[in-house]
């Protein structure tokens, strides 16, 4: 059985360039959550001094994460930011001194067992670099350690644009083979599949080579089809296991891990250095020199975009990610985030927004769904408001790679629907739920 | 301040709309289209240039007059007219030819909610309306006496007719060129075969449901110790098979569906023509095969990937 999904254009521009580290601007910008999960609590307050690699947030409940500050200098203010999911979070505003003074407290952390290693992958603030920004820790917890049976390592980018996690595999292959065999020391994993698309070829074969030194480790080429690198087709495209509905991957005993989240992974473990900089791609039909950068955290899009190389014309649209799951910026004052892989700037001819036409039918979003729901009887079931019909057709199953909406001739908002009718589908669930108890 | 647009992600779009995918089946009817101008002369033009004004025409005037969002652009109402003119003799009465795509319109397309609404095929259904109303024309058939001639002269029973009666029956060279009585755009195979190709490779259509009606067809034929290629060749079956079952609207969407509703078509059709008292069946199979299409696609549905058992 195979998946479906679409052929979307690859556009990646910036495979060959190796990120271009930019200077620390002025000011950076941290917000307090940048993971899925509870904010952390801010450890500063005005006027404070901090450096490199400082503790400037602390991870608020179990699943959360600590934030670092991306330069040295002085805490200008804490502010509030909003963030993409409408919540107001605190943001912690740093004045740069240009000099970028590590912080000197920061030593390799001390790992000899599982227990140490979650601890210092906690302490890291390493969330999922891919996209997700979910807390990177709380994959390896588990009480049995026999329910790791395999890791597949995420390095599908099936995004149009991104080439970041490309640049990983090119220029950290080494580290990403050091974290495999952290895994396997404190995780006791012996399979390990790397996941990759088949449009690079040089990151393919950087692995191979590698692999072929390494035991238990198995590149798996991936056909380029949009979104390979979503975790349910890849887990099914490279070990055969559905994972199930509402489901984690380890309820089929596998662990995805993005390759960067991985090779950040090993490097924190030999120098200690948390989660501060990110590589990402500036990329769209804005922007005049697309290329790969490693910008700290914090850092202002109007400010990567500038030191980039500037736009040649106004962004209309600015994108966190790629075009096919990325979020629509509401200002260029918005930060780097910690899972930031690109800053797509599109001009106003790539983001004007296609006409909507009547359903003509033709079953595309069927047809296209990797998931195989069925996205126009989505759309009918939340027109009439029924959940029941939701529920039958499964519409919490949806992971939003927007396929549908991508492929419809019709440019029906077929995906943006089925996001909705998810809300409609988890309230009536609930209400169903404290109907019982 | 620099304002940003936002919305909801994908920010790519497919540059394929509705209007490109009609515009290629307006492409993939085009050679048989010229075919029949070749075979049947110019009235031919003349009976697919009414069909299509009118039903543009009619689809523009009723959704002004129900202040519908205006489809015409979408071409949806010149591919219908393309189609309904192929299923008509050149010798139409232009009014009974207006009367008919009116209805295709009208009638089976828009009353029922417009482009992607209609559960039947507006050109098969209006064909059918019209054989019934006007069963003396639309059965008058005359043979392809070549282009420019007067094709009063010679007035040919279609190939269905001739081997129901045990007549003379065109050679298969003939039957493939459409060198032979019928309705204007159906005759000539290499024309209609040379458009399916064109959908299939534009991935407008896909190879299911034609390829079960056609085999179906066949594999009765052989069952029942008739002439496959003679059958495969005359009548509408292959305009129906590659442009009506091929309706997004009015078929299956699943590849399980379109196989199904291939092969109902192709039953029907077979008992229609081996059994029943009309020498074609092909409108008859694709509308009643529309009207079952709810079920067959419930009965098709693709399981949602949930997991827990594997599939």
């Amino acid at each position: 059985m195979k998946l479906h999904g679409i052929h979307v254009p690859h556009k990646k521009n910036t495979a060959k360039q190796p990120p271009v580290r930019l200077a620390p601007p002025q000011t950076v910008a941290i917000p307090m959550s940048m993971h899925i999960g509870r904010p952390a609590k801010p450890l500063v307050k005005r006027g404070d001094e901090v450096k490199v690699g400082t503790k400037i947030g602390e991870a608020d409940g179990y699943i959360s994460a600590p934030v670092h500050a991306s330069v040295s200098g002085k805490v200008q203010k804490i502010d509030e930011i909003t963030i993409m999911n409408g919540a107001k979070v605190p943001c912690i505003v740093i004045e740069s001194d240009g000099l970028q003074t590590p912080d000197e407290t920061i030593t390799p952390p001390e790992v000899h067992d599982l227990s140490s290693f979650i601890d210092a992958v906690k302490n890291s603030g390493s969330v999922g670099l891919g996209g997700a920004g979910f807390p990177t820790f709380v994959k390896f917890v588990t009480k049995d350690l026999s329910v790791f049976q395999e890791v597949v390592i995420n390095a599908a980018e099936c995004e149009p644009y991104i080439t970041s996690d490309t640049r990983t595999m090119l220029d950290r292959g080494d580290a990403v083979f050091r974290g495999i065999e952290a895994l396997k020391k404190y995780l006791g994993v012996k399979k390990f599949i790397i996941g990759i698309e088949n449009n690079k070829p040089e990151a393919i074969a950087a692995m191979q080579q590698r692999a072929a030194k390494t035991e238990g480790v198995q590149v798996h080429v991936l056909p380029a089809m949009y979104p390979q690198g979503g975790e349910k087709v890849l887990v099914y495209n490279t070990t055969g296991k559905i994972i199930p509905k509402g489901g984690l991957p380890l309820d089929v005993g596998v662990i995805v891990i993005n390759v960067t989240t991985l090779a950040f992974i090993a490097e924190y473990l030999e120098t200690g250095k948390p989660l501060v900089e990110k590589c990402v791609t500036v990329d769209g039909s804005a922007v005049k020199e697309p290329k790969n950068v490693i910008a700290p955290i914090g850092m202002s899009i109007s400010d990567v975009l500038e030191a980039a190389g500037g736009t040649k014309s106004e962004p209309a649209k600015v994108l966190y990610g790629g075009p096919m799951m990325g979020i629509a910026v509401p200002s260029l004052d918005s930060p780097i985030l910690k899972n930031t892989n690109a800053i797509v700037a599109m001009d106003a001819k790539e983001a004007k927004p296609p006409k909507t036409t009547p359903c003509i039918s033709c079953g595309a979003c069927i047809n296209h769904c990797p998931l195989r729901l069925d996205p126009r009887g989505i759309a009918r079931a939340y027109k009439l408001g029924s959940a029941e019909d939701l529920e039958k057709l499964c519409v919490d199953l949806c992971m939003e790679c927007g396929c549908c909406s991508y492929i419809c001739p019709a440019h029906r908002p077929l995906v943006q629907t089925n996001k909705l009718a998810k809300a409609v589908l988890r309230n009536y669930q609930n209400a169903k739920k404290e109907g019982k108890s | 301040m620099n304002r940003l647009i936002s919305s909801v992600s994908p920010h790519f779009h497919t540059p394929r709309d509705t209007q490109k995918i009609m515009l290629d089946v307006i492409i993939a009817l085009s050679p048989a289209a010229v075919a029949s101008v070749i075979l049947f002369g110019w009235r031919a033009l003349l009976v697919i240039a009414v069909c299509v004004g009118t039903c543009v025409l009619s689809e523009f005037l009723f959704e002004k007059l129900c202040k519908r969002e205006n489809t015409v652009s979408d071409l949806s109402a010149v591919v219908t007219g393309m189609i309904l003119a192929f299923n008509l003799p050149v010798t139409i009465p232009v009014w009974q030819a207006m009367l008919g795509s009116v209805i295709a319109i009208i009638v089976v397309k828009q009353l029922f909610g417009g482009i992607g609404q209609n559960f039947a095929n507006p050109a098969a259904t209006a064909r059918i309306i019209m054989l019934v109303a006007f069963s003396g024309e639309m059965t008058r058939w005359v043979n392809p006496s070549g282009f420019f001639t007067d094709m009063d002269a010679v007035s040919g029973a279609t190939p269905l007719v001739a081997m129901t009666k045990g007549a003379d029956v065109p050679s298969y060279l003939d039957m493939f060129l459409g060198n032979h009585g019928g309705s204007l755009g159906e005759t000539c195979a290499l024309a209609l075969l040379l458009g399916g190709v064109y959908l299939l490779v534009r991935r407008v259509i896909t190879w299911h449901a034609p390829v079960a009606f056609l085999g179906t067809v066949a594999l009765m034929s052989l069952v029942c110790g008739k002439d496959v290629l003679g059958q495969l060749l005359s009548g509408g079956l292959l305009i129906a098979a590659i442009f009506m079952a091929t309706d997004y609207a009015s078929t299956p969407n699943t590849k399980w569906g379109k196989l199904v509703f291939g092969v109902g078509c192709g039953l029907i059709t077979v008992l229609i023509r081996f059994w029943g008292n009309y020498p074609e069946g092909v409108s008859y199979s694709i509308l009643i095969m529309n009207i079952l299409t709810p079920y067959i696609a419930k009965l098709t549905r693709s399981k949602p990937l949930i997991g827990g058992v594997e599939q």
